[in-house]
């Protein structure tokens, strides 16, 4: 206010106050721009420099790997075609590895989805009695670590004879990554109405026809988003499989990599290769859903 | 008498139907049966994969005297200093740079949109090339970072894995650059849904920058920051793959974490019932941490 009067009563004499002002605001919006853009330099150095030594190693011929430089003098794609036709006796069964980790993902996401529907469509939609006991079950079992159980889970899948066995490993994931899968249907079926189950139920639905006609449609959004979860919990997931998948035949692909890393004569290069070829299906999956996932992570909730 | 008799006649009728459908959720016969069956897959995932293992660990790890094993060892006594000084750092590391960054990629513009397409790449990457490919970075012979660091400053890196130190604070920041992308977009969804109006009021009362943020943002988003912070560290209790892939447990077994020591006594020592009394000691932290998350979560409805 105080300026403004003042702005009017002292007209010429130097730099007006609102000039001065106006000079101030623009000062301080070009430090905050600098500031911003030297922010984004450190997080893009900081965020990509582990990515380029993924890069920069894998593209480094087989002798240069033990030698200081900040790109490969004889840059080269061997390392890639070598993974690719399986040339190491290494990566022999890289390719049937691959097929492992693929299967274990689809089966993983296909059962997290089947699972998750169903419970949330019976806590929710039909709403059982004691549902809540289920939801505070799942609840329970979402912030147990898995790492603490797995000692007994590997005794116990010893005991059924499960073991070398990718069906042992989707268990282990589904067990995990199904309650997450509960609370997003259960939160993003708040906002479908039932009484749409209700009018179905009126004209004579079943209740598996409103789970596969009404439900299922109407949820496809969050499917999408955990279905994505899903994929990619059973990606990036070790421990279990490192524990429950020991042959060569049955292990899947960060066990192999795992298994090169502790040996005398790590091939760093193909190790790195194999890494970024690993590493290529959830990144491409991560971008194609990456709106439903962020929605997912948030999906009716971080109403905080 | 008669009127009498009629409405005794009639009462307990009525009541024994609704006491029926009260025990059955308000659902017809087949109904019932129907929304039993849609947890029935649910109930035996976890009867069979989480209640059973938990009950089996807690039977390997009921003996008394594993304790006394295992408080004495003196590799325990330093991964108990590890796990604290990685759980305490890392939570908080990444939860404070994420609500700072959250704040950041608030701005408008096209490159901070961009910029976060790149931020979020080492969380669209599995865990396992990322932490090797940082395993071998910071190699003290023939890392990346040493190279660098000698190439641009001529300074002569330490091995950044071969002392304690050093290596458990490699482990924190490989950790922090790998998760520090998740909290941030969980940040970001909390902040994007505080309507503009509020901001608006704000701007009108004269709050802006600082101020704005700690009478505005922070109160909104406290709770929710307050639910992630006993998440992280929940998670981060359990934590196995960081340690696991950058530092190995090593120099001379002193940066192991609970979890990768629990592995390690029950896989590498063959002593499975020592590795579940090493995981089950972190139970006196954990138990209070998940009842106190659980019924946040309930009272404020915040969901992950």
């Amino acid at each position: 206010m105080s300026t403004i009067t003042a702005d009017t009563a002292l007209a010429p004499a130097g730099a007006r106050p609102a000039e001065r002002m106006k000079r101030a605001a623009r000062r301080w919006r070009y430090a905050s721009n600098v500031g911003a853009a030297i922010l984004s330099v450190v997080l893009v150095v900081w965020t990509l420099t582990p990515l380029y030594n993924m890069v920069m190693v894998a593209f480094t011929a087989e002798g240069d790997v033990f030698s200081d430089h900040l790109w490969p003098p004889n840059a080269s794609a061997d390392s890639f075609w070598i993974v690719l036709t399986q040339g190491y006796w290494y990566l022999e069964y890289f390719w049937h590895q691959f097929g492992n980790s693929v299967f274990i993902g689809a089966m993983v996401t296909l059962l997290v989805l089947t699972i998750g529907s169903m419970t949330s469509f019976s806590v929710m939609r039909m709403r059982i009695r004691n549902g809540w006991v289920i939801t505070n079950a799942a609840l329970l079992t979402y912030v147990i670590p898995a790492s603490f159980l797995a000692i007994p889970f590997y005794l116990i899948m010893q005991h059924y004879g499960l073991h070398n066995n990718p069906w042992s490993v989707i268990a282990a994931i589904v067990t995990f990554a199904t309650p997450y899968a509960i609370f997003i249907f259960q939160e993003y079926g708040r906002s479908i109405p039932l009484e749409l189950d209700e009018s179905a139920r009126i004209d004579g639905a079943s209740p598996i026809q409103i789970y596969f006609r009404i439900y299922l449609p109407l949820m496809v959004p969050a499917l999408v988003a955990v279905g994505t979860f899903a994929l990619l919990a059973a990606w990036n997931e070790y421990l279990y499989q490192f524990l429950l998948l020991s042959n060569k035949q049955s292990m899947t692909v960060p066990v192999a990599l795992a298994q090169f890393l502790n040996s005398d004569v790590a091939p760093w290069n193909y190790m790195m290769a194999t890494a970024i070829i690993y590493a290529l299906p959830p990144i491409a999956t991560y971008y194609a859903f990456r709106n439903r996932m962020s929605s997912g992570l948030t999906m009716g909730g971080v109403k905080g | 008498m008669t009127t009498v008799s009629a409405i005794e006649f009639g009462g307990p009728a009525v009541r024994r139907q609704s006491l029926w459908r009260y025990w059955r959720g308000g659902l017809r016969g087949s109904e019932f049966t129907w929304a039993l069956a849609f947890l029935v897959p649910y109930i035996g995932v976890f009867v069979a994969f989480v209640a059973y293992p938990v009950f089996y660990g807690l039977w390997m790890g009921s003996k008394p005297s594993l304790y006394a094993e295992v408080f004495s060892d003196p590799i325990y006594q330093q991964t108990v200093v590890n796990t604290i000084v990685f759980v305490a750092f890392g939570v908080n590391l990444k939860l404070f740079f994420a609500l700072l960054l959250s704040g950041f990629f608030m701005r408008p513009g096209w490159w901070v949109k961009a910029l976060l397409m790149i931020f979020v790449l080492p969380w669209a990457v599995p865990e396992l090339p990322g932490f090797i490919s940082i395993h071998w970075m910071l190699n003290g012979e023939w890392g990346l970072l040493n190279n660098a660091l000698y190439q641009f400053f001529g300074i002569d890196g330490p091995s950044w894995l071969n002392s304690r130190w050093l290596a458990l604070g490699s482990a924190v920041c490989s950790h922090v650059w790998r998760w520090l992308p998740f909290w941030t977009v969980i940040l970001l969804a909390g902040r994007m849904s505080i309507p503009t109006e509020i901001y608006d009021a704000a701007k009108v009362d004269g709050a802006t920058g600082l101020r704005r943020f700690a009478h505005v943002s922070f109160p909104l988003l406290a709770n929710l920051y307050l639910v992630l912070t006993l998440l992280a560290t929940i998670f981060l209790l359990g934590n196995f793959n960081t340690v696991y892939f950058i530092t190995g447990g090593g120099p001379a077994n002193s940066t192991h974490l609970l979890a990768t020591l629990g592995i390690r006594d029950a896989f590498d020592l063959a002593n499975p019932r020592l590795g579940v009394a090493v995981v089950m000691s972190a139970l006196p932290l954990l138990i209070p941490l998940v009842i106190i998350l659980i019924r946040r979560i309930k009272n404020a409805e915040v969901q992950l």
